[in-house]
């Protein structure tokens, strides 16, 4: 028999059984991760206007071939120590006009950072897990020089930076901060990396 | 008041658990807002390779995303074991990739047309050839910012 005074009470016991069963549910199909990865900018399609004469000394070949074997400037390679004759031949400072570099000055390797180019080559053979590991080294010996510079310069790392920058979390004002910062160090190393279309053709 | 006993000693007092529904639902709340749902089920292998130097993806708006891998076992035997490429929720041929592009970045609000990224999650033993052909697609619809989508750990891990 109901009360006169006013509706009944609800039982609300079961209200937690029925939260529970939404948590889990939510909990089992939730991912928090962000996705990471290298960042790369492929070439636009039409070529430039005019053909650029490079000089040789300025290109630092590098060719992978079906089996993962590399051709560093025509000589075989181990891949652990691409990164540092990547680092070495962005690093040299040839012509002496680069006043940061503390490279070998050899004649004969690239001249200034900002004309120094990467060339890479594949196969169409070659596995995709060693052409992911051959970039993320040659991305290295950039950040490599890059973090060096941004220690002179601000005394933190340019990932660190550049990951700040990147984070739409960060404040405004910091954001605009660290731009001119990162702009200045990634001028000072160019990401001068080109892949030629395949190897098949060329 | 001796309708009531008196408690003894030692005896711990009932919690009260009037409150749990509310934690629970707070807990709920959290949950609903950082859910994402998986917009399509993969249907290619897709054990991605390992680097180091990455960069975090943010704004998930922003992203377009095409698999690479072999099919999965249940699909192995229509389509065969050779890696494939899936968009959306097809596999599709490589010709194809550059309309998924342009009908994606259509979709996309006016003001994120230009600033799309396109990341590659590509299996490990996924041959360069095809990967070669998506990038050359990739250019001649001008969308030249690509991911190269991997996992944070030894690039040389890669290698085995």
């Amino acid at each position: 028999m109901p009360r006169r005074g006013g509706p009944p009470e609800v039982n609300a016991g079961s209200m937690a059984d029925i939260a529970f069963l939404l948590l889990i549910f939510f909990l089992v199909t939730t991912t928090i991760e962000t996705d990471a990865g290298l960042d790369r900018m492929l070439p636009p399609i039409e070529p430039p206007d005019q053909d650029v004469v490079i000089k040789q000394k300025n290109i630092f070949t590098v060719n992978i071939n079906k089996n993962g074997q590399l051709l560093v400037e025509e000589e075989l390679l181990d891949l652990r120590d691409l990164r540092n004759r990547a680092v070495a031949f962005l690093d040299n400072g040839g012509d002496g006009s680069c006043n940061y570099c503390k490279g070998g000055k050899d004649g004969s390797s690239s001249d200034n950072p900002t004309k120094a180019i990467i060339s890479l080559k594949n196969d169409r053979e070659t596995k995709y897990a060693t052409y992911i590991t051959v970039q993320n080294e040659l991305v290295g010996a950039y950040n490599e020089l890059r973090n060096r510079e941004a220690q002179r310069l601000y005394g933190r790392n340019f990932t660190e930076m550049e990951a700040e920058f990147l984070n739409p979390e960060t404040p405004a004002s910091i954001r605009d901060d660290l731009k001119d910062k990162v702009k200045t160090v990634q001028d000072l190393f160019p990401q001068k990396l080109s892949e030629a279309e395949t190897a098949a053709s060329n | 008041m001796g309708k009531f006993n008196k408690k003894k000693d030692g005896d711990v007092p009932a919690v009260s658990t009037a409150s749990l529904p509310d934690i629970v639902f707070m807990l709920l709340f959290f949950f609903m807002t950082v859910t994402t749902m998986k917009d399509s089920s993969l249907m290619v292998q897709n054990t991605l390779p390992n680097a180091t130097e990455v960069k975090k993806l943010e704004k998930k708006d922003r992203v377009l995303y095409i698999y690479v891998g072999k099919p999965t076992r249940e699909y192995q035997k229509v389509f065969g074991t050779e890696p494939k490429i899936q968009l959306n929720d097809k596999f599709a041929d490589v010709s194809e990739v550059g309309d998924f592009i342009l009908m994606e970045r259509a979709k996309k609000p006016q003001e994120l047309q230009n600033v799309l990224t396109t990341a590659l999650k590509v299996d490990k033993q996924a041959n360069m050839g095809l990967i070669s052909d998506i990038k050359q697609q990739l250019r001649k619809v001008n969308a030249l910012k690509v991911n190269y989508t991997t996992y944070e750990g030894d690039a040389f891990r890669n290698l085995q």
